[in-house]
């Protein structure tokens, strides 16, 4: 869809007691969140499937409805380089990538959590060439998984707006202070319109209140400091790390008590780290992260029309991992099977693996299976879902042929030769 | 007895961690007298990263902050970005770093940076090499110099290209004031620093900093080898305001470059023949300048 026709939905609006509703698609979901949390500075690099959440911001502080620098870089690794100084200098600071763009961000991520600097980030999760591919994946958020930043994983448009606001509340508590990572899927979200509402600015003012960090904590000449000295191993460094680790783990609560607040003023809440649906008497849980979930939620209700007790377990956040949750859903399910829209080479899904790890010391241990779908944007459908879950019943009963299969391969994987010579 | 001209305020603490003869110290020493008090560094991978102390321990009496190798263009970008949210805009921003850091691996932040027109400070200090990875070559290495990574050995692969101009690709940036500066020569420098202060906009020094443990010389020779360098007019101090070329210092007699190369062990092995093509050189760069000054003259 192009720009003007976007634009042209976007002016239908319609007003709420929360907020003035209006059609967009992901991307300016994303840009309407930065502008409602009040970011101070902004630094980006335009990316395919993100361009338009760095055009809109522009759009916001040139028409002054933003009051934001906003720095156009000249690379994302230079874009995170310059929210790091200017969240140390006490600004609260949003960008946004993709792919490519956040992977040569790597380096810059671990300086961000290691300073401890509450930056946010939107990442359209694409997946990586070669062979190009602009559609969606999550392999670029999932190589990120040692960086320090919290990583939540979005199945609508409106969760990506109502996110931001939330991620900002969380990360900038003073005994937290870590960067947030929110990931929406390529065109699924980023260019597929929906009906979001905007919260209006007084609501969420009232939610969340402005990053003022304590003037020793930043960058200012009145308390002259030194931030990210060097720090010798029978000094402070595993001390540091274990800091990161507990604020991590302290964050799950706030992540949940966060969500629920919110949902208190604005009417929505997405489940906090680990988001169930019709989980209550299922016997076989599909779990998942990003637009794979709303899929599975469609071919959940017609399987529960044909009488088979099925369930979502969509993972909110991937760091901090969910674990107690998982845990607690084992207690009451027979099979678990996790889709992963990304695979680690060498093992299997990523998720998977943390969702397995998870489970090692629960009570009781559901049968498991790992469902590798989606690659590079491949279209996931309700009827693949469905036959996934039709597998699940299999696992459920004993009858497991492997630990992880990639179910939507063409059928002549292993003949690409051939079909090169018919070309 | 005549008037101290340099500011005796300290801002630079002693208990640094450099070696003996650090030119880099200097360097920092005279930017900080000249900058004063509200001022914010920021220092990427290099000498300066280990000399202030470890945590929690600093010889600095300004903030820093450590960041990356290559990002100091972009580090400074969001500093000053945010003290324009917090309207603190009297504060001087400044990355301070050495030339691997600002010609070779953070030559594309600092480009962007200046470029887009940020109202800083870029400060590379010049010791032309990487030296706290132990002396390897830079694009800033001069043609000529013996590093760890061009170690002359039996085939003579001493450096073969010239020291990259990052002074002029700045100038070519068209930003307001460009400056070369040297340790041996601190009025000069601060007088530039000051001038920086009155200028509103991107400004970039390049200032030779002596390296007794990189280019193999005494300690105490520092200054002397610093003030060599510009009377060869190797290295030759002069700005560059709004386009308009000026040299700052003149040398009465321009000196050979030999007598320059004999006091470093870093050039010990270069023949005559090389010496004398290095010259040749040096001088043809010296007559280009000075045209450019005549040039410029009524910009």
């Amino acid at each position: 869809m192009s720009t003007t026709s976007i634009e042209k939905t976007e002016k239908h609006t319609t007003t709420t007691k929360t907020g003035v509703k209006k059609v967009m698609h992901g991307n300016y979901a994303a840009s309407y969140g930065a502008k409602v949390a009040r970011a101070e500075v902004i630094a980006a690099y335009p990316i395919t499937p993100q361009s338009q959440v760095v055009e809109k911001i522009a759009e916001f502080t040139s028409s002054g409805e933003m009051k934001a620098q906003y720095i156009k870089v000249e690379s994302e690794q230079s874009a995170m380089a310059a929210l790091i100084t200017a969240s140390q200098t006490g600004a609260r600071t949003f960008t946004a990538t993709s792919a490519h763009g956040l992977t040569l961000m790597h380096e810059l991520l671990m300086w961000a959590s290691g300073a401890r600097l509450p930056i946010v980030m939107v990442n359209v999760n694409r997946a990586m060439a070669p062979p190009w591919s602009v559609w969606a994946e999550h392999t670029d958020s999932i190589a990120q998984r040692d960086t320090g930043w919290m990583q939540f994983y979005c199945e609508t448009s409106q969760e990506i707006l109502d996110t931001i606001i939330q991620c900002y509340k969380v990360c900038e508590q003073e005994d937290i202070m870590l960067p947030a990572l929110i990931n929406e899927d390529a065109f699924y979200l980023s260019h597929t319109v929906e009906p979001v509402e905007v919260p209006h600015q007084e609501l969420v003012d009232k939610y969340l209140p402005p990053f003022n960090p304590k003037p020793e904590l930043t960058l200012n000449p009145d308390h002259p400091a030194v931030f990210g000295s060097l720090s010798k191993p029978d000094e402070w460094y595993p001390e540091f790390r274990w800091m990161i680790h507990e604020a991590m783990e302290r964050a799950k609560k706030r992540i949940k008590d966060a969500d629920s607040e919110f949902g208190k003023i604005f009417g929505r809440s997405y489940g906090g780290l680990l988001d169930l649906y019709k989980c209550d008497d299922a016997e076989v849980v599909l779990m998942c992260a990003g637009t794979l979930a709303s899929t599975t939620r469609e071919a959940i209700d017609e399987l529960r029309n044909e009488g088979k007790k099925v369930g979502l377990a969509r993972i909110r956040t991937f760091r901090p991992f969910p674990v107690e949750d998982i845990r607690a859903l084992a207690e009451k399910v027979q099979a678990i099977g996790v889709m992963d829209r990304c695979f680690t080479f060498g093992y299997e899904g990523p998720f998977f693996t943390e969702v397995k790890g998870a489970l090692y010391h629960a009570n009781n241990k559901p049968k498991l299976k790992g469902y590798i779908t989606g690659m590079g944007g491949r279209d996931v459908d309700v009827q693949l879902v469905k036959k996934i879950f039709a597998d699940m019943y299999k696992v459920k009963d004993g009858k497991q042929d492997a630990e992880t299969v990639w179910v939507d391969l063409k059928a002549d994987v292993n003949n690409m030769n051939a079909w090169l010579k018919v070309r | 007895m005549g008037k101290l001209t340099i500011p005796e305020e300290e801002y630079m603490l002693e208990g640094h961690m450099g070696c003996l003869g650090c030119g880099g110290t200097l360097a920092m020493r005279y930017l900080l007298k000249g900058l004063g008090k509200d001022t914010i560094l920021s220092i990427p991978a290099c000498c300066w990263a280990i000399m202030m102390g470890s945590f929690p321990y600093t010889n600095l009496k300004v903030p820093m902050h450590n960041s990356a190798f290559e990002v100091t263009g972009a580090a400074i970008s969001g500093i000053e970005a945010a003290l324009k949210v917090k309207g603190k805009e009297h504060i001087n921003v400044v990355g301070f770093a050495g030339d691997g850091g600002t010609i070779d691996i953070g030559f594309q932040a600092l480009s962007g940076c200046v470029e887009r027109g940020h109202n800083v400070f870029y400060v590379c200090y010049d010791n032309e090499a990487y030296m706290n990875t132990g002396i390897q070559r830079s694009g800033s290495t001069p043609v000529g110099a013996w590093t760890t990574t061009t170690p002359v050995g039996k085939t003579g692969d001493w450096k073969k290209a010239p020291k990259k101009n990052a002074v002029e690709i700045m100038v070519a940036h068209k930003i307001p004031y460009t400056a070369t500066a040297s340790v041996a020569y601190p009025e000069d420098y601060i007088k530039k620093v000051l001038k920086g202060k009155e200028t509103k906009g991107p400004k970039y020094y390049q200032v030779l900093s002596p390296c007794p443990t990189g280019w193999k010389y005494p300690p105490e020779k520092t200054v002397e080898i610093g003030r060599l360098a510009v009377q060869t007019c190797i290295y030759p101090l002069y700005e560059v305001v709004n386009g308009r070329y000026n040299i700052t210092f003149k040398p009465a007699k321009k000196k050979p470059v030999k007598e320059y190369f004999e006091l470093q062990g870093r050039f010990r092995h270069l023949p005559e023949k090389v010496i004398e093509e290095i010259q040749q050189s040096v001088d043809k760069d010296w007559e280009i300048l000075q045209r450019k000054v005549e040039m410029t003259k009524d910009l």
